[in-house]
């Protein structure tokens, strides 16, 4: 396996989506090529700093008007 | 990501779908306000990747809500329920981009990212926490919609591939070439600006 094939398998290995014949190719790769674990840790960093993105809810005007025609519509039946 | 591992937007005590779906047939507001606050974020987000502005998204989020309480008694368990009420979410928000690609100019989609502010001040880590933060919120915000959809819900809401391909309507491996390319490109700018600093 070379570097361009390891770092399109970065997402399928962390799936374990990769199939039993790829799966020994890109751990050996990974454990020699220096450049590919960087590529590697920097794919997962980047993972665990998505999730930790802030997000912002709903505006507390939208959120009591969904609640007021939730409570309508239940009247209404 | 491991099995096991209990990430953002994962709820263990949630009540389970017969619960809520009967809670919201019989107008239990908890329930309902329970779904608001735990869907909510994450249904933003996705709608985000869909149209240009964040009060438009809202707007997507609340048409999507008034829809799942209107249609909720014809709702039968073939999927679950968030996976049901999200794939309304991608209809609403697909038909409502559709329509402002018509009426807004391109050059104004985009530029509006009011939360991507540097903060000032404060100890020197929190301040490159919030630049690096505002980078990714950036360079997610240039991804097309398709990646940014995805990207959206395995990495920032932490749901699993299968009930991904679910929402969107996409094959597994479709699913996984866009979010690698979608990490690819967050990974590659994150490396850039690391390189500049000289860091970490």
């Amino acid at each position: 396996m070379n570097c361009d094939e390891f770092a399109e398998l970065v997402t399928a290995f962390l799936d374990d989506a990769l199939d039993s014949s790829s799966r020994p190719l890109f751990l050996d790769h990974l454990a020699c090529c220096s450049a590919c674990a960087g590529l590697y840790g920097g794919f997962t960093a980047t993972i665990t700093a998505l999730g930790e993105l802030p997000a912002p809810g709903l505006s507390p005007q939208t959120r009591s008007r969904l609640m007021t025609a939730f409570q309508k519509l239940r009247d209404e039946v | 990501m491991s099995e096991g591992v209990v990430r953002v937007g994962e709820v263990t005590d949630f009540p389970p779908d017969p619960v809520i779906v009967a809670g919201l047939r019989s107008g239990d507001e908890e329930v309902f306000a329970l779904l608001l606050d735990e869907w909510s974020r994450g249904m933003l987000r996705l709608a985000r990747s869909y149209v240009s502005t964040a009060a438009s998204a809202e707007e997507v989020v609340q048409d999507t809500w008034l829809a799942v309480i209107r249609a909720v008694g014809t709702f039968e368990g073939r999927s679950s329920l968030r996976t049901w009420v999200y794939r309304i979410l991608v209809n609403t928000a697909r038909r409502r981009g559709e329509r402002e690609s018509r009426t807004i100019p391109v050059s104004s989609v985009g530029g509006e990212r009011p939360d991507g502010a540097r903060p000032e001040g404060g100890p020197e880590g929190a301040a490159l926490a919030g630049e690096v933060r505002a980078l990714i919120e950036k360079v997610v915000g240039t991804l097309p919609s398709r990646q940014r959809a995805v990207i959206t819900l395995r990495d920032m809401e932490g749901y699993g591939s299968d009930e991904v391909c679910e929402i969107l309507s996409i094959s597994p491996a479709n699913q996984r070439v866009l979010l690698h390319r979608a990490r690819a490109a967050v990974r590659d700018h994150l490396a850039a600006y690391y390189d500049g600093i000289g860091g970490p």
